[in-house]
């Protein structure tokens, strides 16, 4: 038997464009969790894979728009939520994920992220949070911790990194929850959570990424960041997302914010029905 | 016949809403072609404000107006700046209550309308420009009056449809008067 | 009641950006996402009030890096899209300008230019950014722009450039002067029986058998949309049919970025749209778009009443430009007059083009179209050499 017929015996593979495998992603990479429960969530709720669109941006984790057998956007840099706006807005009856980088939704695109928020736009924003640029060769991002070394901050990073909770909390995420790749089962759960809420939903994925970020800041192995996951993460539901800072010592996840607020959906769906009938 | 008109004033006197209700009156209810273009930008909001119309029997080609036939002076300003673009014996309308110490012998036709004052009388000064749209219509003869009545019903809020009609009379009374004396 | 709140069948006097804005409504606009910008402001204000009356979206976006994008997005979704906007937004749309061209998909653009570079002259118009419209986006690609020289123009093309872009899968400018955005002047919009409006191509065949950037003869491949069941990936980078990145097959590059020039040159005639006036006997020809072609009309009519024999070749059709038409043109013309309000853009594919015959090239800059006598001047100057 080829791989790729063991491959098609998987109950999850028609999920997957098998076609397109191996995916380009290293061994260890957090990418590939990500994919996993992401797939394993679409499962468990039995979506209508013929109504979910998956948009991503640029970057390793950008790649994952082409491995999910469903109609997919792998758009520009730092603009998957802007274009998921257009297609959320067009055809609301549509489910929108997007799944996209730290560098992708919080440099370049950190302004459509904060504006799709504060609208209340319908989606779920998922981000692999591996703390650098992975796809250029390991950059700084606006996550990237103070003190670690990548290719642009050789004598240590100086900048001061985001919280994404927060932000995303502070801009108006009606589900806000952090998770790392160890937390397969939790991040699976949070993720099926997220799909079935209306309003814009946020899911921070802590992601090794050993082959680059790992190597330069001596993480050691993927299962060496692994094991460090499992020592420094405390689960705290409910936790203020303004003191949940990723720290050496400490990484807070949970589910930080489950609110319920008008979508930009609805709102419009309301003045809508007002207008026609005048 | 292209006959190029030009009004001037400041923000909030109707200037551009004035340059439309001709425009309207002889493009959409009448089947002469017209082009208003206006001032636009910092001079829009309060300041400096200029709309320009040309009427035409043919196709407007050259959409700018060059030298008006026509002036309507709301303002002091106004009337310094553009009297001298003015042609030759072309017609000058101006509001004598907001132009003083007009210059002497210009080569044009002067007609003074106290536009103003006579809104003012008729309890709301935002009409004024209604009531010059009025004295114009006489004093030019270029429209159609059905069509200048249908064209300010279409250009103001409904609820001062009939204020703004009897400020387009008694503006058209006034310049009658005008060309009798 | 909605029935004909989409066509607003009548006379009007109409602004420039508003006929643009009813034109984009009665071709079948269906979704608007826009920056405010002057002077597009009155297209992205008169969308907002109109897109919910005729079941359609508005969205005011936070930028336009996000407009560009929005509009992809829906039209992706099924939507017939639009964005409006001028140079310093235009700067910002050009990355995902070339994901349009890139993934074919139709949208169209509309740039009311002002002056210019930067922020410029916010409420003069302009025709800085022609060559911005064909070149702005990284590599090689093709696009269509049509030039509106009046307000009826601003309507009729507007729907045009949705028909266009949904023929041709390719992102679609409507490229106007700020002058005539801001214009006043009649409109007469016809029944809707009477506007002719182009769905885009779908497939005929089932899921399984659909291969999505596999084109037809005419080098458009029909468009599954979001939610039909195809299941579509769709990427910018350079993919193969089945629309999967393949970035180390040199072949793959060379046909699809040639695939994706050629569906629109193979096509120009179709495309090409000019008005002539004059032309049969002209010595002299002026070459002219937007609003300094109705400068170059009157002065064209003073020119034949001193006795020069003169023309106007209206280009309607920016882009692809009438390498044809102004080939032939050239063949029979002593010379060429082109009046832009800019320092030499068009003119540059004018000369390319007619190669022997003299080009005078007559610059305006600074809001003011030319005046009829300006152009008048340089006709004479061409006829006396
Ligand atoms: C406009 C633009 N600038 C820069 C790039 C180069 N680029 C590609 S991916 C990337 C960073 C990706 O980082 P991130 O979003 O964190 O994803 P990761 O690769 O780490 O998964 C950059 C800078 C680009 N593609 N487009
Ligand atoms: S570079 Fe890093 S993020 Fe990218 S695939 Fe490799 S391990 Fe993953
Ligand atoms: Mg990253």
């Amino acid at each position: 038997m080829t791989v790729l017929q063991e491959f098609e015996k998987h109950p999850l593979a028609k999920y997957l464009r098998l076609e397109r495998f191996p995916h380009i992603w290293c061994e260890g990479c957090g990418d590939g969790i990500i994919l996993n429960c992401f797939v394993k969530a679409l499962d468990d709720l039995g979506i209508n894979m013929d109504k979910l669109v998956v948009v991503s941006g640029i970057g390793c984790i950008g790649r994952i728009a082409g491995y999910i057998k469903c109609d997919s956007f792998h758009t520009t840099h730092g603009r998957p939520i802007a274009l998921a706006t257009g297609i959320k807005l067009a055809n609301p009856k549509l489910t929108i994920a997007v799944i996209s980088g730290d560098g992708d939704l919080f440099a370049i695109g950190g302004n459509h992220f904060i504006h799709a928020a504060r609208r209340n736009v319908d989606m779920t924003v998922i981000c692999s949070n591996n703390f650098n640029y992975g796809m250029t060769g390991g950059q700084f991002g606006p996550t990237t911790p103070l003190d670690s070394y990548t290719t642009t901050t050789p004598y240590g990073n100086i900048e001061h990194p985001f919280n994404l909770v927060h932000l995303a909390a502070a801009a108006g995420a009606v589900y806000v929850a952090r998770w790392t790749a160890l937390h397969v089962k939790r991040l699976t759960e949070s993720i099926k959570k997220a799909l079935q809420k209306k309003g814009f939903k946020f899911i921070e994925v802590i992601s090794p990424c050993p082959e680059i970020y790992g190597r330069r800041n001596k993480l050691g192995k993927a299962i060496d960041t692994m094991k460090r996951y499992r020592q420094i993460c405390e689960i705290r539901h409910g936790y203020d997302p303004a003191k949940a800072e990723i720290t050496i010592e400490k990484i807070i996840v949970g589910e930080f914010i489950d609110i319920e607020k008008p979508t930009y959906g609805e709102l419009l769906q309301k003045q809508f029905l007002t207008i026609q009938k005048r | 016949m292209r006959v190029e008109i030009r009004i001037g004033g400041f923000g909030g006197q109707g200037i551009i809403r004035t340059g439309l209700i001709l425009a309207t009156a002889s493009c959409v209810y009448g089947d002469k072609n017209a082009i208003q273009t206006a001032s636009y930008g910092p001079e829009s909001r309060g300041g400096r404000c200029r709309s320009e119309v040309i009427i035409s029997d043919e196709d407007i080609d050259f959409p700018k107006v060059e030298h008006p036939d026509i002036l309507v002076a709301m303002s002091k300003e106004a009337y310094l700046q553009y009297v001298d673009d003015l042609k030759e014996n072309g017609i000058l309308i101006v509001d004598p209550d907001l132009v003083p110490n007009k210059r002497e012998n210009l080569k044009v036709r002067m007609y003074e309308v106290p536009a103003t004052k006579i809104a003012e009388g008729l309890g709301k000064k935002i009409v004024a420009n209604v009531v010059m749209i009025g004295a114009f219509a006489a004093i030019t003869n270029l429209f159609g009056l059905e069509h200048l009545k249908e064209s300010i019903r279409h250009n103001v809020p409904k609820a001062f449809i009939k204020l703004n009609l009897t400020a387009f009379e008694k503006g058209y009374e006034y310049g009658k008067s005008l060309l009798k004396s | 009641m909605t029935m004909h709140r989409e066509v607003l069948t009548g006379k009007h006097l109409m602004q420039g950006d508003i006929a643009c804005a009813e034109g984009a409504i009665a071709a079948g606009c269906k979704f608007f996402a826009g920056y405010p910008i002057t002077p597009a402001t009155e297209i992205t204000e008169r969308m907002a009030r109109r897109m919910i009356e005729v079941d359609g979206m508005f969205v005011q976006m936070e930028d336009e890096l996000a407009s560009m994008a929005a509009i992809i997005g829906a039209s992706w979704a099924g939507a017939k899209a639009m964005t409006a906007t001028s140079g310093p937004g235009f700067s910002l749309m050009q990355e995902n300008i070339g994901l349009a061209v890139m993934t074919e998909t139709p949208c169209v653009v509309v740039n009311i230019m002002r002056g210019a570079p930067s922020t410029g002259l916010p409420t003069e118009g302009a025709q800085q950014d022609v060559m911005q419209c064909k070149w702005g986006s990284h590599g090689d690609y093709e696009i269509i722009a049509l030039a509106p020289a009046s307000v009826q123009e601003m309507f009729d093309l507007t729907i045009e450039c949705f028909n266009f872009a949904e023929t041709y899968r390719a992102p679609t400018f409507l490229l106007a002067d700020g002058f005539t955005g801001h214009l006043w002047e009649r409109v007469v919009i016809p029944s809707r029986e009477e506007i002719k409006t182009v769905e885009r191509k779908k497939p005929i065949v089932p899921a399984d058998k659909y291969v999505p950037f596999k084109p037809d003869e005419d080098l458009v491949p029909p468009m599954a949309c979001f939610g039909e069941g195809y299941r579509v990936h769709v990427t910018g980078l350079t993919h193969d049919e089945l629309g999967y990145p393949k970035t180390t097959d040199p072949k793959i590059q060379h046909e699809l970025v040639n695939r994706l020039c050629e569906k629109i040159r193979k096509n120009s005639d179709k495309i090409i749209r000019t008005y002539k006036f004059m032309l049969e006997d002209a010595d002299v020809a002026v070459i002219a778009y937007g609003i300094p072609s109705r400068s170059s009309l009157n002065a064209v009519k003073r020119a034949r009443e001193a006795g020069i024999k003169a023309g106007l070749l209206r280009l309607i059709t920016v882009w692809p430009f009438p390498e044809k038409q102004v080939e032939e043109l050239s063949n029979h013309v002593k010379a060429i007059v082109v009046p832009e309000m800019n320092c030499g853009q068009v003119v540059r594919e004018v000369e390319r083009v007619a190669k022997e015959t003299p080009v005078h090239f007559s610059s305006k800059i600074g809001g003011e179209p030319h005046s009829p006598s300006e152009i008048f001047e340089v006709i004479r100057r061409a006829a006396k050499a």
